[in-house]
């Protein structure tokens, strides 16, 4: 279990982070939403013991992030955070192996080995495994530093914008993945999210903040509602309920409310405005 | 690595240590007598030729080692020992031993070269941490400059007590004067060698930045510390010794791990291969070229190594991942 208990911290003068106080049950994954600057990844960052705060604690089961000291966390929790471009040139194995440093030291076991094929196996990394980071996508390096994280083989795993560089389809497979290592492994997951409806698809729990302080926490159902995500976004959203999947419709400031239709292919009637009966176009671009 | 890199290295190392015994000034000893050498040959060799070529072999390794582990710890491919006032700091120490304490030990001066070299050093990584992109070449022009400014104090103080010209065997490094009994310290970098090997994946994890280094359970600040103490000692080491041979520590790392990538614990036995081979075909073209007097080494590898350092720089003006 995660525990934060009264953690303020101030950059200069601003306060980033006011009495922040939370518990994170074990084995769930955890989303943190908010805007930006409202104190997200520092908070995330505090929880790592990657800042150290001005004052409050945080525990780590019975580890105690500040005073544990960095070897025992690094076999509890592992940690991603946003700005993470590495400038030396390393191969995509030579980086994951060094997940496995808390343990091995730099003299790597068989079980070590094992450990790191896996993690690159479940990030699709073994056709790249001997290319220098500088040679590969933005994407595929997010993939290659998370694989680094699960070869950590933590119990916690935090991840600041983890979908970062990452494309669609490597997106959702991103977080269909950290749900596995949730379910499956019963890994403890907290996310910094920014994309509200990956929060909603995948969490068990959305911690929603703003300005320092957490405003509301809860399931999805009760985070994914318009009056709550005018509070926490100071923005209006639509949310759409889809087969039980709550969806924000944040990409226009109009009202497309009420549960319209899919969207028509190719052949589908649909009916104008006026009442006119209309055939959909056959879609009038090739797609190769 | 491929192996073929390897046996170019070897073969350099062969072709030059043999050259190395085999060319000086004494021409009653050529590349010719060595099989077998006389009696006499053999004194010569003992006490002059073998330790110079061990001289070389030693200082070419653990300069380009000291400038391996200085890119890697500050993330920065254009930090060297000779590009962040480490050199010029060694100096400045040599010059308060022998004002200070009137001493011709060369331990004294060793010891005390080697503490302002870890000052110095430590003055640079300051300097760096406030610098915003710490990445680029703006690092290096820091280095330079402040390297600079130390080198005008040494001269001011060395002008003030009439000793400018003494300056002279420590920045302009040179194996000529390296006899039996004159160079044996220089055998202490074996020692910081191995222990900056056994820190090598260290070194490595705190090149990744500071949060990377933390979340695998690293002090970041102790383990840069390590790695500033083991360059510094390396460095003075070899400026005590044979004086400062520039560029070294920056173009041998470089060119190697352009080849073979960052990771220290894979390229540093092969940068300390590449130094020696480095420093050993410079030194045998220095005593080739207006024999049978001799260029000193500094000369010849400044020479190579500014092109080279050119190069890199226009390197990575144009984009290339440096």
């Amino acid at each position: 279990m995660i525990t934060v208990r009264n953690v303020s911290h101030r950059y200069d003068k601003q306060v980033v982070l006011n009495e922040v106080g939370l518990t994170l049950p074990v084995g769930e994954l955890t989303s943190i939403v908010g805007a930006n600057g409202a104190g997200k990844s520092t908070l995330l960052s505090v929880v790592s013991r990657l800042i150290k705060p001005e004052s409050g604690t945080v525990f780590i089961d019975d580890l105690d992030v500040q005073t544990a000291g960095d070897d025992a966390i690094s076999r509890r929790l592992a940690v991603l955070r946003q700005d993470n471009r590495i400038s030396a040139r390393l191969t995509v194995v030579d980086l994951v192996r060094f997940g496995r440093f808390p343990y091995s030291k730099g003299r790597l076991t068989p079980e070590d080995h094992r450990l790191v094929d896996e993690a690159l196996d479940y990030l699709d990394l073994q056709p790249f495994r001997d290319r220098f980071l500088d040679q590969l996508s933005g994407g595929q390096r997010q993939r290659a530093y998370i694989a680094m994280i699960l070869a950590q083989d933590t119990d916690y795993i935090l991840l600041d914008e983890p979908l970062n560089n990452l494309d669609m389809k490597h997106s959702s497979s991103m977080m269909t993945l950290l749900r596995r290592a949730a379910d499956e492994l019963g890994k403890t997951i907290v996310l910094v999210l920014h994309d509200i409806n990956f929060a909603s698809c995948y969490s068990d729990h959305i911690v929603a903040m703003r300005d320092g302080e957490v405003i509301v926490q809860g399931t999805p159902t009760q985070i994914m509602r318009r009056d709550v995500l005018r509070e926490v976004f100071d923005m209006d959203i639509h949310v759409q309920d889809l087969n039980g999947v709550r969806l924000g419709i944040f990409w226009t400031t109009g009202a497309p409310v009420g549960p319209g239709p899919l969207a028509a292919e190719a052949g589908d009637t649909t009916r104008d405005e006026d009442g006119a009966r209309r055939v959909a176009e056959p879609a009038s671009i090739t797609i190769r | 690595m491929r192996p073929v890199h390897l046996w170019i290295g070897v073969a350099v190392l062969a072709v030059g240590g043999y050259l190395s015994l085999g060319i000086g000034a004494a021409s009653s000893v050529g590349v010719a007598d060595l099989f077998p050498p006389t009696a006499q040959d053999w004194h010569l060799l003992a006490t002059s030729r073998i330790p110079r070529l061990m001289a070389i072999l030693l200082a070419g390794a653990s300069l380009s080692v000291a400038g391996l582990i200085m890119q890697r710890i500050t993330a920065n491919r254009f930090v060297s020992p000779s590009t962040s006032g480490t050199v010029e700091a060694a100096v400045l120490g040599i010059l308060i031993a022998t004002m200070f304490f009137n001493s011709t030990s060369l331990t004294i001066k060793m010891l005390i070269a080697i503490g302002t070299a870890i000052l110095g050093t430590m003055i640079f990584l300051q300097m760096l941490q406030r610098i915003q992109h710490r990445e680029g070449i703006v690092v290096a022009l820091v280095g330079l400059m402040y390297g600079g400014v130390l080198a005008a104090i040494t001269t001011f103080v060395a002008y003030q007590r009439d000793m400018v010209q003494f300056l002279d065997i420590w920045t302009t490094g040179s194996f000529s004067g390296i006899l039996e009994g004159r160079y044996e310290p220089l055998y202490t970098v074996l020692v910081v060698g191995v222990i900056g090997y056994l820190f090598a994946d260290r070194f490595t994890v705190i090149g990744m930045g500071e949060s990377f280094a933390t979340n695998l359970g690293l002090n970041y600040q102790r383990i840069l510390y390590v790695g500033l103490i083991v360059v510094s000692v390396m460095a003075a080491v070899v400026v005590v010794v044979v004086g400062a041979i520039p560029f070294l520590g920056l173009i041998v790392p470089n060119v190697v791990t352009l080849l073979m990538g960052d990771n220290v614990k894979k390229v540093l036995p092969v940068s300390a291969l590449a130094g020696a081979a480095f420093v050993l075909a410079c030194d045998v073209v220095g005593r080739v070229v207006i024999h049978p007097y001799e260029l000193p080494v500094a000369t010849i590898a400044g020479a190579i190594g500014g092109v080279v350092f050119i190069w890199l720089i226009l390197r990575s003006a144009k984009g290339a991942a440096v």
